[in-house]
C-alpha cells in the first residue's frame, strides 16, 4: 500500500467509512491471527485476541496520529493482546532449560561440544523445511522462553519493547533471550549436524 | 594484563559479540578466545546459524500468505457495526 492510499484509508477510517473498515479487516486478519497463533500456541485463543485486537483499534482510531503504518500499529496491539492473554494463564513455575544450555567444569571450560555445524547449511535447506525445522524446535522451548525469542526474533520487537510487553526488566529479558537462543542452537544442532553429513 | 576468557564467559556475552555491542579490547578478547578454542569457535558457527536459521523461517514472504478465516472477518466487521 503506497502512502497516499495508506493517508486516505485511515482519513475514511476516521470518518466511520464502513467500506475502509471492511478493507482493514480483510487486508490485516490473516497476519494478525498468525500472529498471534505464533505467541499463544492455540486457535481458539488465537482468534479471540485478534477480534479483541480490531476491537481496541477501532475505539482507538481517533486518535491515532498515522505515525506508523496502520498494519504495524495493528501488529502492536495485537502482540499486546496476546501477552495480556498469556498473562491471565495460570501462572506455571519458571521451566529450567539447563539441559538444554552448555555445561562448563568447574575452571569455565566446555566439557561437551556436540555435533558440528557447517556454515552454510541453513542456506541449503529448502524454506518450507527450514521453517519448519525451526517452527517445531522454537515449540519446544518452555513458554516464558519460547515467548520472548517470538517477540524478539520473529515479530521484531526490541529487547526493551519485549521487556515493556512481558513486564520484565530489559536485563531480564536479554538473559532470557540470550537463554532461549543457546536452547534453540542445542534443539536444532541434529538437524543441521546431519545435513552437513 | 587482562586475564584471558574462558568458554563460561565467551558464551555468556554471546549476543553481545555476534551483535558487536563490545568495546574494541572486549572483543579483542574473545578473538583471541575463538583463535585458541576450536570448540567456541564450533559453538559461535552453530549460533549464528541458530540466528540466521530463526531469521529466515520468519522473514515476510516466507511460506504461503497466511490463511484469511471468513468467518473471523464476518464476526471482527459484525461486532465493529454493533459498537
Amino acid at each position: 500500500m503506497t502512502d497516499r492510499c495508506e493517508g486516505e484509508l485511515l482519513g475514511a477510517l476516521k470518518r466511520g467509512d464502513e467500506r475502509a473498515y471492511t478493507e482493514l479487516v480483510q487486508a490485516n486478519t490473516g497476519k494478525m491471527l498468525a500472529v498471534a497463533r505464533r505467541i499463544l500456541k492455540n486457535d481458539e485463543e488465537a482468534y479471540d485476541a485478534t477480534q479483541e485486537a480490531f476491537m481496541q483499534a477501532f475505539k482507538a482510531i481517533g486518535s491515532f496520529q498515522g505515525d506508523a503504518m496502520l498494519s504495524t500499529w495493528l501488529h502492536r496491539i495485537t502482540v499486546n493482546a496476546c501477552l495480556m492473554r498469556l498473562r491471565h494463564r495460570k501462572r506455571h513455575p519458571e521451566t529450567a532449560i539447563e539441559e538444554l544450555l552448555p555445561q562448563f567444569d568447574e575452571t569455565g571450560h566446555r566439557i561437551e561440544s556436540g555435533p558440528a555445524w557447517t556454515e552454510d547449511v541453513v542456506d541449503r535447506l529448502e524454506s518450507a523445511q527450514l521453517r519448519k525445522v525451526v517452527r517445531d524446535a522454537i515449540d519446544r522451548l518452555p513458554d516464558n522462553y519460547r515467548t520472548v525469542i517470538v517477540l524478539r526474533d520473529i515479530e521484531g520487537l526490541t529487547t526493551e519493547e519485549a521487556a515493556v510487553a512481558l513486564g520484565v526488566r530489559p536485563e531480564a529479558a536479554k538473559m532470557r533471550l540470550h537463554r532461549a537462543r543457546q536452547a534453540l542452537r542445542t534443539l536444532l544442532a541434529p538437524h543441521f549436524a546431519a545435513e552437513a553429513e | 594484563m587482562t586475564s584471558r576468557l574462558t568458554c563460561r564467559e565467551l558464551i555468556e556475552f554471546l549476543d553481545d559479540y555476534v551483535e558487536q555491542r563490545l568495546a574494541s579490547a572486549e572483543r579483542a578478547r574473545f578473538d583471541d578466545h575463538l583463535g585458541r578454542c576450536a570448540a567456541c569457535r564450533q559453538y559461535l558457527t552453530g549460533y549464528q546459524g541458530t540466528l540466521r536459521a530463526v531469521a529466515l523461517a520468519s522473514a515476510p514472504d516466507a511460506g504461503a500468505p497466511p490463511e484469511v478465516p471468513d468467518e473471523l472477518v464476518a464476526a471482527i466487521l459484525a461486532s465493529r457495526r454493533a459498537s
